[in-house]
């Protein structure tokens, strides 16, 4: 069921690639302002770097979370997807995953480059690519959830934000610490560590709320 | 519509002793009659307890040793911290309840309660703020306990917003009942992450005093203010949760009865 549900996300992404790229070139848009408004200096950019990463990173990724929502909303198929499937859960967690294969994981092979505008140190890639890898996970997850409670609303964009941001912020933590730990040379396996906790409860419970949410939107 | 299943509740109730205050809770009009008489006590005894509370907390009551007069902020600050905390998990409880058994009454509370949440977390960081410009010279700092208010005010702020998104009340109550649901599993975990970054992160460049055994004068002033802010706060809870009630029940008869 999962796996039908996920091609069938997937398929209809991979028909929009422009969309697709809209984050990609957003997240690249976006970390090549900081130097602009910082400074160019490597060792000023070294140090805001982890974190400029990181945030740009969530708000690409929660750019993306309404193209896999609105269209299948507006259109009547996501109503019609709730009375054939056996649990309103999988939809989400389809979507969710749908989600980050086609925008969390381009966005984590993007991340090196991006690393080396903003002279970041390469003991620090590492770090940065496995904390994306289990980071990214949750935001396409939480954001499910946010973008399942919003679907319904014309104006939902703001909200959107305002609801998912502040559950965001402890992978937001665990992200840039890990990132910060590993470019001053410090072990980092602890952040790692609670983020893969993080990303295992999200995982759990996630998925059941998006779904209890999409219930009461498909309602409204 | 929504009066419907008010006859069901009560049909099933005769047979279950138990789950009588249940169902009285679940009926708002019951709500209505027990919270009016109730108000005039809270809001009564509340009012008494602020004034001794005021008086031994601003006169009678030592300055401290280290910060002097600047201290008495902390019997407003204490008492808004703790209900912000209270008042969130009170209304995430409400709406688990109002979500998984439908009960009727038990959104109007979660939205009655949710602004004056909001309203106290900022009282909380307001009187922070200005308790900190003495203390720490300085109006702010990314400390894990300002930090942790702040986000909640943030979680109250999503609430209300999602509530008042929808223009069908009870789906509004449903949405608001998950996101809830949600943060209430959600608010350990940023307050413990929020605690971990700021230790990681700046040493001991302005930690909060820690508090020896405190003064018994101070403490009574304490206690008395956080009930008279309890006590203030269910107040006005009863108050606002009477006119939602009222307004959602504006189609049930016992509501014209009392319009007229």
């Amino acid at each position: 069921m999962l796996n039908v549900l996920l091609q069938r996300e997937l398929k209809l992404a991979w028909r929009r690639p422009a969309e697709l790229a809209n984050p990609l070139v957003f997240f690249l848009l976006v970390v090549s302002l900081f130097p602009f408004a910082v400074s160019p200096e490597p060792a000023d950019l070294a140090k805001i770097a982890p974190g400029v990463l990181w945030v740009a990173a969530l708000f690409a990724n929660m750019l993306t979370l309404e193209l896999f929502y609105r269209g299948d909303f507006e259109d009547g198929s996501l109503e019609q997807l709730m009375l054939v499937s056996q649990s309103p859960a999988l939809i989400a967690l389809s979507k969710a995953l749908a989600q980050w294969l086609l925008c969390g994981l381009p966005l984590l092979l993007l991340s090196p480059l991006l690393a080396l505008t903003l002279a970041l140190p390469v003991e620090a890639w590492p770090a940065l690519m496995a904390s994306l890898l289990l980071g990214t996970p949750v935001f396409c997850l939480i954001g499910s959830v946010g973008m399942s409670l919003t679907v319904g609303l014309r104006r939902g964009a703001i909200l959107l934000a305002l609801l998912v941001l502040p559950l965001l912020i402890p992978v937001l933590i665990f992200g840039a610490s890990a990132v910060t730990s590993a470019s001053q040379g410090l072990p980092y396996n602890g952040q790692l560590a609670f983020m893969g906790a993080l990303l295992m409860f999200t995982l759990a419970l996630a998925p059941a709320a998006a779904g209890a949410a999409l219930k009461v939107s498909i309602s409204s | 519509m929504a009066a419907c299943t008010v006859p069901r509740l009560t049909q099933q109730e005769s047979g279950m002793g138990t789950w009588t205050w249940f169902h009285k809770w679940g009926s708002p009009k019951w709500f209505y009659d027990i919270s009016g008489r109730w108000m005039p006590w809270l809001f009564g005894l509340s009012a008494l307890l602020f004034v001794y509370g005021l008086v031994q907390g601003l006169y009678i009551s030592p300055p401290d040793y280290q910060q002097g007069h600047s201290v008495r902020i902390m019997y407003l600050h204490v008492p808004a911290a703790f209900l912000s905390m209270f008042i969130y998990v009170l209304m995430a409880t409400a709406s688990a309840v109002g979500y998984i058994w439908k009960m009727k009454f038990a959104p109007a509370l979660a939205a009655a309660a949710a602004p004056i949440g909001a309203c106290f977390t900022f009282l909380a960081l307001f009187t922070g703020s200005v308790w900190g410009k003495p203390t720490w010279n300085t109006w702010w700092v990314w400390d894990a306990r300002i930090t942790s208010e702040l986000i909640l005010l943030f979680l109250y702020f999503g609430f209300m917003a999602l509530r008042h998104a929808f223009d069908d009340i009870q789906t509004g109550d449903r949405a608001a009942g998950v996101l809830a649901m949600v943060g209430v599993i959600n608010v350990p975990i940023i307050h413990f992450s929020v605690d971990w970054w700021y230790t990681l992160h700046q040493g001991a460049t302005i930690s909060r005093l820690s508090k020896p055994t405190i003064d018994s004068e101070m403490l009574i002033a304490l206690l008395v203010m956080i009930v008279a802010h309890f006590l203030l706060f269910f107040g006005l809870l009863f108050r606002r949760a009477r006119n939602e009630v009222l307004w959602r029940e504006r189609q049930a008869s016992w509501v014209r009865e009392l319009v007229k």
